[in-house]
């Protein structure tokens, strides 16, 4: 397989995921943006007016960009383990098994297509913000870079969960008991800088935290965490997601007998 | 070049069992082998290495000349392969499901369209493309696997039993196309349980048993090994069920028998015999089809 012919492979797997996701929207973008609407309603409005403002913002303001990456992280992480486990599950995975396409292509492709469904998830619940409140934009670069970095980081996370589950409750257990917990302690709602300082400096250990403080900085311009550490961050978890999913596609765990 | 090359092959799952046990096998290039062997005697794990779905233990195989460990990219591109199970997306429409497995293999979508009208058309599933795969009947689907293998044009054609559950005029038509795809130079390996197609079809047969090759040559040389075939006589009445009783005679009604003639008799001398017995030969068949019994022989041996 030349490198044309594995961008082909690609370039197929990322419009076969984005087609699914569009074909069920009613599964895939619109629970996104009536969760997020329910959060703006609940805690902007009716909670976050007895709040008042976080470093100069108003609280409705300050939780728009915990809010898209939220549904940012979720999104990415479901779409590829749900759609790689139900093709394990059909086995119509093998129709990508028994091609030539490397191994790189196949994470790229899934990689590309859950991070677009993160991103349009994202992209709505932001929209969805304006009716609320108007959120600034301190450094879109900064935005756009955490927003693509953070949906691909859990893409890759769904496809090494979607490789290695064997069963339709192993893709749930990993958003239920690590993604959700740690995207709430992630400093969606709060600013850690508010929490006693034993929590504080556990809040550190959240990688979550350093997502959603590097994209509300790229929002606002502060952060209870360096930008660059936040970057860096992401950085490793791409490159080690990466390597980890390569090494297992390599060796055939869960995939070939 | 063999199109299939395999030394010493062997597959131990991780629970112990042995599924293949030394396999040797060639398969030249425009052939038409097929692959025999009961349930569980290792077709499908052999099938599955070729085409990377299982991992050997030990050995080595080459598709036209591609090492699947060191060319694995080249040795599938060449490969096409139609699995025993419905093993596509059931949500998605049949023209994706094909135009999808080309770009798999690094089809451009706008050439592969071409390809993929003349084949669906060729199979009959051109009205049914907008369909999604869940819609279509057993017959489609397996007629669906067959497109999306063949999308690619691949030099070796793998079926892996692809007429199960098929009705008998489509898996005539779907013969003739493979028959078709054989004569115009594609490699076909065949696994079926339906062994008169076997004999139809192929030219070279071999037969696996607890994983291991018990008899591999041409269809018509392993023909040859049966030594005793079963016919079917139909006669006006039958007379001297003594006589005939040395043919290991089995009544079926008053007027319709079976017996066993050695394959080195005369069909004609024993048809004389009955005649002089008095009775009056109105329908004469072979029994079944030879392969079976050549099948049951082998796993007997």
């Amino acid at each position: 397989m030349s490198a044309q012919d594995n961008y082909i492979a690609y370039s197929t797997l990322v419009r076969k995921e984005t087609v699914r996701f569009f074909r069920i929207w009613s599964q895939t973008l619109v629970p996104p943006m009536i969760t997020q609407t329910l959060y703006f309603l609940i805690f902007g409005k009716f909670i976050g007016s007895q709040i008042g403002d976080i470093n100069g913002i108003s609280y409705m303001a300050f939780i728009v960009p915990g809010l898209v990456m939220m549904s940012v992280i979720n999104n990415s992480y479901m779409n590829v383990s749900g759609s790689f486990f139900s093709s394990k599950f059909q086995h119509s995975i093998e129709e990508l098994l028994v091609s030539p396409a490397s191994n790189w292509a196949i994470i790229a492709g899934y990689a590309t297509g859950g991070a677009l469904r993160g991103v349009v998830c994202g992209f709505l619940v932001f929209c969805v913000s304006i009716f609320f409140t108007k959120p600034a934009i301190h450094n879109i670069f900064i935005v756009f870079l955490f927003i693509v970095l953070t949906a691909i980081v859990f893409s890759l996370g769904g496809l090494l969960n979607g490789i290695l589950a064997k069963k339709f409750d192993d893709v749930s257990i990993v958003p239920t008991f690590i993604l959700v917990p740690l995207t709430y302690l992630g400093g969606v709602f709060y600013s850690v800088k508010l929490l006693p300082p034993f929590w504080q400096n556990l809040s550190q250990l959240n990688p979550i935290l350093y997502m959603v403080n590097g994209f509300r900085y790229g929002f606002y311009g502060f952060s209870d965490v360096p930008v660059t550490t936040s970057l860096a961050i992401l950085v490793v978890f791409t490159i080690t997601l990466t390597a980890i999913n390569l090494w297992i596609l390599n060796k055939g765990t869960g995939l070939r007998t | 070049m063999n199109a299939v090359k395999i030394s010493n092959l062997t597959k131990t799952y991780a629970d112990g069992t042995e599924a293949l046990k030394g396999i040797d096998l060639d398969i030249a290039q425009g052939d038409f082998f097929a692959l025999l062997g009961a349930n569980g005697a290792g077709k499908t794990t052999l099938i599955s290495i070729l085409t990377s779905l299982c991992r050997k233990t030990a050995g080595d195989v080459s598709i036209f000349g591609n090492n699947i460990d060191t060319h694995h990219p080249q040795a599938k591109k060449i490969m096409g392969v139609v699995p025993q199970e419905i093993n596509f997306n059931f949500f998605e429409k049949s023209e994706d499901i094909v135009l999808t497995q080309a770009g798999y293999f690094g089809i451009q979508r706008k050439v592969a369209l071409k390809d993929c009208e003349w084949l669906l058309k060729k199979l009959e599933l051109w009205n049914k493309r907008h369909t999604t795969a869940k819609s279509l009947s057993g017959g489609m689907k397996r007629r669906l696997m067959i497109a999306r293998a063949l999308i690619t044009r691949p030099k070796l054609l793998i079926l892996d039993e692809p007429t199960a559950g098929v009705d008998v005029e489509l898996r005539h038509s779907m013969w003739e196309f493979i028959q078709e795809l054989n004569a115009n130079g594609t490699t076909i390996l065949l696994t079926t349980h339906y062994l008169e197609e076997v004999e139809q079809l192929c030219k070279n047969a071999a037969m696996i048993n607890h994983g291991q090759i018990v008899a591999n040559d041409s269809v018509r040389n392993l023909i040859k090994q049966i030594e005793v075939e079963t016919y079917v006589i139909s006669v006006d009445q039958i007379k001297s069920e003594k006589e005939l009783a040395k043919f290991q005679f089995k009544k079926r009604d008053d007027h319709t028998f079976e017996i066993d003639i050695k394959t080195n008799e005369r069909v004609t001398k024993i048809l004389s015999y009955i005649a002089s017995l008095g009775m009056d030969i109105c329908d004469f068949r072979p029994l079944g089809n030879r392969m079976e019994k050549l099948f049951l022989k082998l796993l007997k041996d």
